[in-house]
């Protein structure tokens, strides 16, 4: 990183990092304490993606995202406590309890899901997309999935489907360089997922996701291009998951060496550097920013605990809309 | 570990794992694919070690294109490979159900006979570790519906163990469900247990009160209820389905006209299920054997909610089968 960067958005990004990999970091205890259960998929590594690409979106904008999608829920302003909730079922959480910490939905902040089909949530992207389009609203829809997705005949469809229709669609491919425990080189023939754009005639772009400077840049050249052509974008997040694909995973498919050489590129840690070394913090700021982090965090464990479960007299709802009361 | 009478204790991973072995060592055509079975160990550690035993022309890690690489499993089928080709979970064979219905099921026919697929098709099935509406499908009924396939349900240890071998020696194309609830469970097999037939229902406990005709999981959970009926002094049998398709009804009409009731147990939905079909089965053939209603016990109709004491509730357990069978036969 060799910008510079004004002081209060640094500092602000820098928190919403922070944030991510503390909440995730407690979540994977919680998870051991059986407080959790279910699948759970940590962001811890990938911060500067969901950060980074969420400078570019207004409010109004659309989020589809994945099974592994705590960090982007609160980058994107979800309430902590209500995630936390729903990781533990009560039906305080942001799905009330239903959805688990694969499903995390806030409609009011129009992030819809939380998908755990692989590739499931792009065809829908470029429908919300389509709606914008008809509507003539100048919204844009942002889609995060990993690189595995990209192996994914819905990926191929949804690429085609967002150029021939021109929607106005941002596609945020996380490479994190596996699917499980399928490396890149094994599951693309052609591994720069980048170059797939040009099969669709689509623009896109790469860029280094452990920098969450160069991912906002990106990603707000990438909207804005959205925004006035009206034409899909894939931006390609190369990045790294520091810890397993899901708390049931040995990691038999890499060395620690590789992921100790990744953790030298720390998105969090290579922020904090940068502000030192402008001089926008000290020492003691960052000290002050983890003690905020920490008390966030310890809000939502309180507001998850003292939740409640719901009813199991209300275990059919929701399956059909239920009628307005007028 | 071996004991007097000659069985061996094994987890139901386990017994699946020796069969892929088996069937690996025995044909050389046999190639196992899917998305992690090889550097990952499988999804849920079925196919560890695998791979540095049989290498990766065997061990096919695919990316996650499940409807590509079903496709390619049929393929190579029909040009003289005896691929297993395995779908981690029954969620994800939907983008693969073209290839499955469309193909592999079809070919034979459409063929006039010249193209036959002997494929097998693995994959898990079932719920109960709150992974939520997404994770915790029991659809054996979709490929049931299916002419053309042959489905098959392991709901023990042995058919673990023996299922894949006999699906192997078929013409056609095998659907084999396998249960993640149950990966884990010890359960005992015979020593020298390998493979098994894969025409018909099987009794896995006589009784002469009540029928319990099941599959799947719905086996140990009935298997279970039957022990705690029989401290009340009911005599339940129970009935594992085994062969989801083609259904084998002389068993379970058998066993009816024996107890004259019955109660067929499923986690899957109710509507439009494989108990629909036996309950039909049995007013078709045994309506005047009977001396109450057939009954059924199924998973309630709503996605699977994540909470645990949600998820508990929406698919039978052993204690709702046993209050169940109280209440049928006082009803007399
Ligand atoms: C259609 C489908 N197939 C398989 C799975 C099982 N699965 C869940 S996550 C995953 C790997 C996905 O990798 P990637 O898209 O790179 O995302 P990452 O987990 O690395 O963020 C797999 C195989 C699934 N959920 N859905
Ligand atoms: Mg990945």
């Amino acid at each position: 990183m060799e910008n510079t960067i004004d002081r209060d958005h640094g500092k602000q990004m820098l928190y919403q990092m922070m944030l991510i990999r503390r909440f995730e970091e407690k979540a994977a205890e919680l998870y051991t304490q059986t407080k959790i259960r279910g699948f759970l998929h940590l962001y811890v590594g990938e911060e500067a993606v969901a950060v980074g690409v969420m400078q570019a979106l207004k409010t109004d904008d659309n989020i589809l995202s994945t099974y592994r999608e705590h960090g982007h829920a609160l980058a994107r302003g979800v309430d902590p406590g209500r995630i936390m909730a729903e990781m533990y079922g009560k039906q305080e959480g942001c799905s009330r309890g239903r959805g688990g910490s694969m499903h995390l939905f806030d409609a009011g902040k129009k992030f819809f899901g939380g998908n755990a089909i692989v590739g499931g949530h792009l065809p829908v992207a470029v429908g919300v997309a389509l709606a914008a389009k008809k509507q003539k609203a100048a919204r844009l829809t942002c889609c995060f999935f990993g690189e595995g997705a990209a192996a994914e005949g819905e990926f191929h469809e949804s690429m085609n489907l967002a150029m021939l229709w021109e929607v106005p669609l941002l596609f945020v491919c996380e490479n994190n360089l596996y699917a499980m425990g399928t490396a890149l080189r094994y599951s693309h023939s052609l591994p720069q997922i980048e170059l797939k754009g040009s099969a669709y005639g689509m623009e896109s772009m790469a860029v280094n996701g452990m920098d969450v400077l160069a991912v906002e840049e990106a990603a707000i050249r990438a909207a804005e291009k959205i925004r006035s052509t009206g034409k899909p974008f894939l931006l390609v997040c190369n990045t790294y998951r520091f810890r397993a694909h899901s708390m049931f995973d040995a990691e038999l498919y890499r060395n620690k060496a590789e992921v100790e050489e990744w953790k030298k590129q720390d998105p969090i840690t290579a922020l904090q550097n940068l502000l030192l070394e402008q001089g926008s913090l000290d020492a003691a700021a960052i000290s002050e920013l983890e003690s905020t982090v920490e008390t966030a965090v310890q809000k939502a464990v309180g507001f998850a605990e003292a939740g409640s479960w719901e009813p199991v007299e209300d275990l059919t709802r929701f399956v059909y809309s239920e009628p307005q009361n007028s | 570990m071996a004991n007097e009478n000659n069985t061996i204790s094994i987890t139901y991973r386990e017994a699946i794992k020796q069969a892929l072995r088996d069937a690996l060592r025995a044909d050389e055509r046999v190639f196992l694919m899917g998305e992690d079975v090889g550097r990952y160990g499988g999804a849920f550690a079925v196919s560890k070690g695998l791979l540095e035993e049989f290498g990766p022309d065997r061990i096919m890690d695919t990316p996650l294109s499940e409807s590509g690489f079903v496709g390619a499993g049929i393929g190579a089928a029909i040009a003289g490979m005896r691929p297993v080709v395995e779908v981690m979970t029954v969620n994800f064979s939907l983008l693969a159900m073209d290839q499955i219905v469309n193909n592999a099921a079809t070919l034979l026919h459409m063929s006039g006979g010249q193209v036959n697929v002997p494929v097998v098709i693995r994959m898990n099935s079932g719920l109960g570790r709150q992974l939520a509406a997404q994770h915790s499908h029991s659809w054996e009924s979709f490929y049931a519906h299916i002419p053309g396939l042959k489905v098959l349900s392991a709901g023990t240890h042995e058919d673990a163990r023996g299922m894949l071998l006999a699906a192997l020696k078929e013409p056609d194309p095998v659907v084999i469900f396998e249960y993640t609830a149950m990966l884990n469970l010890e359960g005992k097999i015979p020593a020298g247990a390998g493979i098994v037939e894969i025409q018909k229902a099987a009794i896995r406990r006589e009784g002469k009160d009540i029928s319990i005709i099941t599959y799947g999981p719905g086996v140990y959970k009935s298997l279970e209820a039957a022990n705690e009926l029989a401290k009340l002094g009911i005599d339940a049998e129970v009935v594992d389905l085994r062969v989801l398709r083609p259904l084998d009804e002389s068993c379970f009409l058998q066993s009816v006209r024996k107890t004259h009731r019955a109660l067929v147990v499923e986690e899957a939905w109710r509507s439009v299920s494989i108990s629909a079909e036996i309950s039909s089965r049995i007013m078709e053939q045994a309506f005047y054997e009977l001396d109450a209603p057939v009954h059924r016990l199924c998973g309630v109709e709503v996605p699977m909610p994540y909470p645990k004491h949600l998820e508990d509730i929406s698919v039978p357990q052993a204690g709702d089968i046993v209050n169940m069978i109280k209440k049928i036969l006082q009803h007399d």
